[in-house]
């Protein structure tokens, strides 16, 4: 019955991930950066098996355009749940002004990832920006995702204003890390009621089984996967830690002691 | 008349160019894109209606990869 009830949680709508009221089988959120080519970025989402991909916003280039591919074409938006990020932004305002444009060019979709940076080279997140930019989205109509520090004090407030989801850092953008503080994590975990994602600074699949394993919703990550030696490779092992550690989470794992003086194996009927 | 797109100074001929035939006129007919004139949206329904003065801002952008 156990494996029943796992293989159930897996494959019904009992245990899908809900965000913003709308339900997702894959609790496994890739990135579309970093890619060699448009082939490969969609080979490797395929094999994540992920539903929700970020975008980024930028400027469309003017005057060498004709004929050349987009990322649209590969991904086309009503196969995939689009997520535009804020990705470049140092400021609350670039931040809002960006998913503006990422809605009226996704024809009024509201469920965006807001990230406002600190610093261009650790990337780290400015929440006192990112506070400001939620209050001004979420009372805009938006679904917003949020990427932050994992403090767990701004995870709260993230969540009181209105947010659809809280998303911490595990370590920083591109890093490939992995969990730094896998305390703070499930300080955020306990008080959420909203999902928790890990965001960022996932490096192996080890590290994506581990976030689940703490108890979050699910894991967004980019580098982890285009950045491996085998971009597909990894995104079907992604795909499958993240089902592990979920499975893993919800099985609830024996307790740990220092060691046992319960042997597996009977402890009569022994040669003598 | 001159406008700022994207960053650059761009000369356009002719007046009262609408914002419909300044996305032809770039080849960016069919892009799935959104525009900004002067800091404010341009919903894709007033492209026809708006048109460009001299002077004017125009940010022209898209979905790109990103993580």
């Amino acid at each position: 019955m156990a494996v029943k009830s796992a293989v159930d949680k897996e494959n019904n709508m009992n245990d899908d991930l809900i965000i913003a009221g709308k339900a997702y089988h894959s609790r496994l959120l890739v990135g579309t950066g970093k890619y060699k080519d448009f082939t490969e970025t969609r080979a490797a989402i395929d094999a994540s098996g992920a539903q929700i991909v970020t975008v980024a916003i930028r400027r469309t280039n003017i005057g060498q355009t004709a004929g050349e591919p987009s990322l649209l074409e590969y991904l086309p938006p009503e196969e995939f749940t689009y997520l535009p990020n804020t990705a470049g932004c140092y400021s609350a305002d670039d931040a809002v002004r960006t998913l503006r444009l990422a809605r009226e060019l996704l024809d009024g979709h509201k469920l965006v990832k807001l990230e406002v940076l600190g610093d261009p080279k650790t990337l780290y997140p400015n929440v006192i920006e990112t506070i400001a930019a939620a209050k001004t989205l979420v009372k805009d109509g938006f679904d917003v995702m949020v990427y932050t520090s994992d403090d767990p004090i701004i995870a709260k407030q993230l969540e009181d204003i209105g947010c659809c989801a809280v998303m911490p850092l595990a370590s920083l953008i591109g890093s490939g890390m992995g969990i730094l503080n896998p305390w703070n994590l499930q300080i955020i975990i306990e008080n959420a009621t909203i999902p928790v994602l890990v965001d960022a600074g996932i490096g192996s699949a080890a590290d994506a089984a581990v976030a689940m394993e703490l108890g979050c919703q699910g894991v967004l990550m980019n580098t982890a996967i285009a950045g491996a030696q085998n971009p597909i490779l990894m995104a079907s092992a992604m795909r499958k830690a993240v089902q592990a550690g979920r499975e893993s989470f919800l099985a609830g794992r024996m307790a740990k002691k220092l060691y046992s003086a319960a042997p597996s194996s009977p402890t009569t009927g022994l040669i003598s | 008349m001159k406008i700022m797109i994207n960053g650059k100074d761009r000369h356009l001929d002719g007046e009262n160019m609408s914002i419909s035939t300044l996305v032809t006129t770039l080849n960016l007919t069919g892009k799935r894109l959104a525009i900004e004139k002067n800091g404010e949206i341009v919903p894709r329904s007033q492209f026809d209606a708006t048109a460009l003065r001299d002077g004017d801002t125009i940010e022209i952008v898209g979905a790109v990869g990103g993580g």
